[in-house]
């Protein structure tokens, strides 16, 4: 469904990302996992042309995006960003609305897409349409973030580092109903994150990165039984000695 | 206090309409400027930097290089609205350049990125991502563009708009303290009402909600249509000027309305009266523009603004003509009428009868005590002192004195020239630097010392008409008068030291000279 062939990316001299040979399968969970500067948000933005790979290839749906009108690619493709960016000036159903009215949907089937949206976010329509973002707590914010996302029915969903900014227990619930979402609308959904335990909680396949490159693609069991190199041994290492330490500081 | 009242509500429409009018285009100017240059650094700042550089001009300074420019590119009147209205809009650029370019500058970065990664075109993630977010704080740069509008727009007077400044400049010159605090009270009232309004929309846009917006947006378009409806009553007086401008030279039409102007002292502003108070006896209809500016109020007269006024020869001399200010009366009197008729179409009336000149003046006690009656008696008193306004020492007037009779002081101070007659009433100087027509020389009982060998240029007060004045028999007829130097004084004095106004002064003046001549018009 997505495709990057050997692409590379620089800003002047510094390649940010370079030699990257992937594919998300249709209906795949992608995570791109890697901490901050190792380009995976970079790789992200190449799908809808935010940012244009200088080498190689990258293709949705078989198709070189550098084919398509960036903002005609846009509007086919979810983008949900960290801190969200919902417009503070316009009510929760307006946000929902933006892509959809971007399209030039007629306004009932919009209005009736709006509360299906947000149905499926679970937050009420009744209740929730007209407020303003301000009026909602964080997580209420990044569900709306995605029924936005999803407003005019995309075959493919980006996320990037979307549950970074949220308590851990509302991105426990968050990430499940990512998860559920995804399934339930057959998305191919590309998501950034530098946390390993939501990218194993999440993933059907993980592509470690760093400084650029592709260090591993492999599904949450392969990566912990069998990490290809160092960076992903100790990444590993550190989440399980974590883990550990704190099963062991338990009473028994 | 009614009377003194009366005058307001005019000035404050006009003052507005100069105000909304001057934010209306700065708008239009400077908010797609911001967009275009907050992106690009390096013009950012070069316009910011110009802004500022226009900023740091004092308001009446733009306002006087305004009017010259105007007047060099020759397709807007340099006179009354057009200047003001350039130099305010000039002035309140600043305040929305800087808000725009910051407030653009400031939108959340998720935000954008989100909208453009939605797949909103440039145009659209502007209109509604960007100037959405950033309007809190453009609306906080017109509200201060609005407030320091107000507040400069009180100098557009000297240019010949009508407008608050009408009152201050007027109260200032006279000293008339409750005039000052009319136009004081009432531009700083229409300042606070219009922030008022302003921080209202301001606030709306801040709290995001599109409702609470609408009423404060609605309170302002209220104004703008009442502004606009009163603006043609404004601005027709000096459209019917602009029609009928450049007559055919010499044709004889009586004119509807005559245009009289005024300088900013005590006299201009009585015989700005006596010449109303004359036209108006002979049936003609006057408009009155006080307190301009000395070049405005020529170049006025000269591209039809105005129709009359009173200057005084020695000024035109020196600054129209440009000729050296040395020349003896009889050739200054003999060039003058030929050279205005010639080069600018403009008549002269014979001269008032007075002049307004720089004179020297003591107390008569002192005077007949050294026995000075004469110019050239004081040079054999070295041992007095001389006291003299801000610019005294430095004129031409001071050169030539000095020059002319080898006068020479024991000491020599500069005043006030509030201060000036005090300081030579109690003894501080024994001679001071005076106008010749000052109240406060007959009021203080001083001794103006004679200038036999004519070292003072004279300014002699005269009254100019404009080309289709000229051409009216009745203006002409009715504003050919004779004031003697003493009546002049007295007037000044009426409104110097009694308070009275500049309309009692001309009312008492009038008497002194006799009645009119019937001046063939319509009595009213």
């Amino acid at each position: 469904m997505i495709e990057w062939h050997d692409v590379g990316k620089r800003y002047g001299d510094a390649w940010v990302i370079r030699h990257i040979e992937l594919r998300v399968e249709p209906g795949e969970l992608l995570v791109l996992l890697g901490e901050s500067g190792s380009g995976k948000t970079t790789l992200l933005k190449t799908v809808n042309r935010l940012s244009d790979a200088d080498e190689g290839v990258v293709k949705v749906d078989g198709r070189d995006v550098r084919d398509s009108d960036p903002v005609e690619l846009r509007r086919g493709i979810g983008y949900v960003v960290q801190g969200v960016g919902l417009l503070p000036h316009v009510t929760i159903g307006d946000n929902v609305a933006t892509v959809p009215r971007l399209l030039g949907w007629p306004r009932d089937q919009i209005r009736a897409r709006v509360d299906e949206l947000l149905e499926l976010v679970a937050l009420s329509p009744r209740e929730h349409r007209d407020r303003y973002p301000d009026e909602l707590s964080g997580g209420q914010r990044q569900r709306v973030g995605f029924a936005r996302a999803l407003a005019a029915r995309p075959r493919v969903l980006l996320l990037d580092e979307p549950l970074g900014a949220v308590d851990p227990i509302t991105r426990a619930a968050l990430q499940r109903e990512l998860a559920r979402i995804h399934h339930e609308l057959h998305l191919t959904s590309v998501l950034v994150t530098h946390d390993l335990v939501e990218a194993l909680v999440l993933a059907d396949r993980i592509a470690v990165m760093l400084r650029g490159k592709l260090c591993q693609l492999a599904t949450p069991r392969e990566l912990l039984t069998s990490p290809a190199d160092d960076y992903v041994a100790r990444l590993v290492a550190m989440a399980r000695e974590q883990g550990e330490r704190l099963l062991g500081g338990t009473p028994a | 206090m009614s009377e003194l009242l009366r005058g307001v509500p005019p000035l404050l429409a006009s003052h507005l309409v100069l105000v909304l009018a001057s934010l209306a285009i700065a708008i239009a100017i400077a908010l797609p400027l911001a967009i275009v240059v907050a992106g690009r650094p390096r013009a950012a700042f070069a316009t910011i930097a110009v802004a500022s550089v226009i900023q740091t001009i004092p308001g009446l300074a733009l306002l006087a290089v305004v009017v010259p420019v105007l007047a060099a590119i020759g397709w807007l009147r340099p006179f009354g609205f057009a200047p003001a209205l350039i130099a305010l809009t000039l002035y309140a650029m600043l305040p929305i350049l800087r808000n725009t370019i910051t407030g653009l500058r400031g939108v959340d970065a998720a935000a954008i990125e989100a909208a453009s990664g939605m797949g909103m075109t440039s145009r659209q993630l502007l209109a509604r991502v960007e100037l959405p977010l950033a309007a809190p704080v453009i609306a906080a740069g017109v509200r201060t563009a609005a407030v320091w509008t107000v507040g400069t727009a009180t100098l557009a007077t000297p240019v010949g708009a009508s407008c608050l400044g009408n009152y201050i400049f007027a109260g200032l010159q006279t000293r008339n303290f409750a005039m000052l605090g009319v136009g004081i009270a009432f531009a700083a009232a229409l300042a606070l009402v219009l922030d008022g309004l302003l921080a209202l929309v301001e606030h709306a846009l801040a709290g995001r909600r599109k409702g609470r917006v609408a009423v404060p947006l609605a309170c302002f378009a209220a104004l703008a249509i009442a502004v606009i409806g009163v603006a043609p009553r404004l601005v027709e007086p000096s459209r019917a000027v602009a029609a009928s401008s450049s007559p055919a030279r010499g044709a004889v039409a009586q004119l509807e309305r005559v245009h009289i102007g005024g300088k900013t002292f005590t006299e201009q502003y009585v015989l700005v009266e006596l010449m109303r108070q004359r036209l108006e006896a002979a049936g003609v209809s006057v408009d009155v523009v006080p307190s301009l500016g000395s070049t405005v109020i020529f170049d006025a007269l000269v591209n039809g603004d105005l129709d009359a006024y009173v200057d005084y020869t020695g000024t035109l001399w020196t600054n129209a003509m440009k000729r050296p200010s040395d020349a003896p009366r009889w050739r200054v009197l003999a060039e003058l009428d030929g050279w205005l008729a010639r080069e600018h179409d403009v008549r002269a009336l014979p001269p008032l009868g007075f002049e307004n000149t720089y004179v020297l003046a003591m107390r008569r006690d002192t005077a007949e005590r050294l026995g000075v009656h004469t110019l050239a008696d004081l040079a054999r008193h070295p041992e007095v002192s001389i006291g003299g306004d801000y610019e005294f020492f430095g004129r031409a007037e001071w050169t030539a004195l000095r020059g002319s009779y080898g006068l020479s002081f024991a000491r020599r101070a500069t005043f006030d020239p509030a201060l000036l007659y005090d300081a030579l009433v109690r003894g501080e100087v024994d001679v001071i630097s005076a106008f010749s027509s000052d109240g406060r020389i007959a009021a203080f009982d001083l001794v103006v010392l004679a200038d036999p060998r004519g070292a003072l240029p004279p300014y002699d007060a005269l009254v100019l008409l404009g080309a289709r004045a000229a051409g009216d028999a009745r203006v002409s007829c009715a504003l050919g008068m004779r004031v003697p130097i003493e009546a002049m004084r007295r007037a000044n004095a009426l409104v110097d030291r009694e308070h009275d106004t500049p309309a009692a002064a001309a009312t008492w003046l009038a008497a002194q000279l006799g009645p009119p001549p019937a001046c063939g018009g319509v009595t009213p």
